[in-house]
């Protein structure tokens, strides 16, 4: 047997250094190798471009309120902003707030999200939980789910319970289509290739279907939590003790526009933040696509 | 060669379509040996494709009996190999992991022979690469040894090579008998490029379109490795050439759209 394979390497090697006319195409495999300095730079001068439309805002902003040409109730500046940060800062009290809000989107997304797999996963996978669940979904879709909002603070009142239903409400959707669309998308020769294969359901589900459904599945991840993120944003403007949403309407409450502005920052970041980390996850789960780069 | 592997009585198999039933194959009677490397051909639409499917458990709906060493086709299973035209390798994973799909190739056996495939079908070195970073021969050579790890009783190749430029192609056929003579694994070949067929079979079976059965059977008795220029080799190529011309023939007086 190690004869014969030994036997099999030679002349393997042989033809291959004969005439390799196949190994045109594997630069590709190469392309993507660069030296850390140039990535370095390029990586700077990416972030220089997409700065200079906000650091132009913010310099015009500042001059102008320095120069008084707006009223600081109506649009403080941003040295004023930036100080009234680092006083939330200081205090404990933004960290808290913070914590809480994402306590909140987190304990939310997490369920609605993994209701939404589950429902998708069911209804891509058997066509009778297509007929039987997703004509409903789709109808409750199509209602904006922040207008249902009064409804569950009406059944659940005031309390951290209405707060999550709203955000569950709202993170379920997202993830819940693409999953659907993820499955459906899957190609229909590979299915064959399965087959042949002689794969069990099992190892169909797991080997084929997730894997090949997964640009979509995390697609819809992506989306659930920015919407989850909405949703708390509501969930804590209409009423509540804690959350960052609190913080920007007791601002509003005592004309305290500095602090409605670190709120509005706060949310803003924070959700780029978790959009990035989303799609770092993508990078590292769907490098193997061989898709358009820009 | 010796025993009957592969064998195929009064196979009639027919489509429904728009127009009504179209029939697809006609009265199809084939029986391979252990060991042999049978090539298909015929132009498009003769039922090449679907006599190899029937053959590999995808497509039903026929009668007559197929059996594979006198069992009757059950469905597609891993003792009936298939490499498609396209190299349909699961893009989100690696060479290694392709070959080996569903096999862990954690396990020491496993990984063996999926080392030995690799050098059998010269990927050394493109173990850990993505499909999309190969060139069309080097993914159809993978999906070759991603069929060979079964140990397949046949292997059904449906125009494997169609896709590829002349200079990749050439060398793929030198591959792929390179692995028959040492496995002796018997090989059902489907391809519409005559150069091909004489090159690699031991025996050509024509097919002619409409309904699909077999016009002729070629035996190809030149020794391996052939030569493409020899006389030898240009007289058999003009033998299949002359009954294509008569399935040609038949074509036109029949009036049958292209």
């Amino acid at each position: 047997m190690s004869e014969g394979i030994e036997a099999i390497v030679k002349t393997a090697k042989g033809v291959r250094e004969a005439r390799d006319y196949s190994g045109t195409a594997p630069v590709t495999a190469y392309k993507n190798v660069r030296t850390s300095s140039s990535d370095r730079k390029r990586l700077l001068s990416d972030l220089g471009t997409s700065a200079a439309i906000p650091a132009a805002v913010i310099a015009v902003w500042q001059l102008a309120g320095s120069a008084g040409l707006v009223s600081p109730e109506f649009l403080p500046t941003p040295l004023s902003i930036l100080s009234a940060f680092a006083e939330l800062t200081v205090s404990g009290e933004l960290a808290h707030h913070l914590g809480v809000s994402m306590g909140r989107a987190g304990t939310g997304f997490l369920i609605g999200g993994i209701l939404g797999l589950l429902f998708g996963v069911l209804t891509g996978l058997f066509r009778s939980a297509e007929y039987l669940l997703d004509p409903s979904v789709q109808v409750l879709r199509l209602v904006p789910h922040l207008a249902v909002a009064p409804l569950i603070i009406l059944w659940f009142g005031f309390g951290e319970v209405s707060k999550i239903v709203i955000i569950i409400s709202g993170s379920f959707f997202p993830l819940y289509i693409n999953t659907f669309m993820g499955i459906r998308g899957v190609d229909n020769k590979l299915f064959e290739v399965a087959k042949v294969l002689g794969f069990s359901p099992v190892q169909k589900l797991r080997r084929l279907i997730l894997p090949a459904a997964l640009p979509g599945i995390l697609l819809g991840l992506r989306l659930s939590m920015a919407v989850a993120w909405i949703g708390l944003v509501v969930a804590e403007l209409i009423g509540s003790q804690s959350g960052v949403g609190f913080l920007i309407n007791e601002a509003k409450q005592n004309s305290n526009t500095e602090v409605i502005f670190v709120g509005i920052l706060i949310f803003a970041v924070v959700g780029k933040l978790i959009d990035t980390l989303f799609r770092a996850i993508e990078r590292t789960f769907l490098h193997w696509r061989d898709s358009y780069q820009g | 060669m010796g025993e009957i592997l592969l064998s195929i009585t009064q196979l009639n198999k027919s489509f429904g379509t728009a127009g009504g039933q179209v029939q697809a194959l006609r009265n199809v009677e084939l029986q391979v040996q252990e060991g042999e490397f049978i090539t298909v051909i015929g132009p498009s639409g003769c039922g090449k494709s679907t006599l190899l499917r029937i053959v590999a458990g995808l497509d039903t709906g026929y009668t007559g009996r197929v059996t594979l060493e006198g069992a009757e086709i059950g469905g597609p299973g891993i003792d009936k190999g298939f490499i498609f035209q396209e190299h349909r390798l699961f893009p989100w994973l690696t060479v290694e992991k392709n070959i080996a799909s569903d096999l862990p190739l954690g396990k020491p056996e496993i990984r063996r022979k999926v080392d030995e495939l690799i050098e059998l079908v010269k990927l050394n070195g493109f173990e850990q690469a993505y499909p999309r970073e190969l060139s069309g021969g080097m993914a159809q050579r993978v999906a070759i040894a991603r069929a060979l790890l079964r140990s397949p009783k046949i292997l059904l190749l449906d125009e494997p090579f169609g896709a590829l430029d002349a200079f990749t192609r050439a060398h793929m056929q030198t591959v792929l008998l390179d692995i028959w003579r040492r496995n002796r694994t018997t090989m059902i070949f489907v391809t519409h490029d005559i150069d091909e067929a004489v090159f690699l079979g031991n025996r050509v079976v024509i097919l002619e379109p409409r309904p699909g059965q077999i016009r002729r059977i070629i035996p190809v008795d030149l020794p391996y490795p052939r030569k493409k220029t020899t006389n030898s080799f240009q007289e058999l190529r003009l033998k299949v050439l002359n009954a294509f011309e008569k399935v040609d023939e038949l074509e036109l007086t029949d009036g049958a759209g292209i």
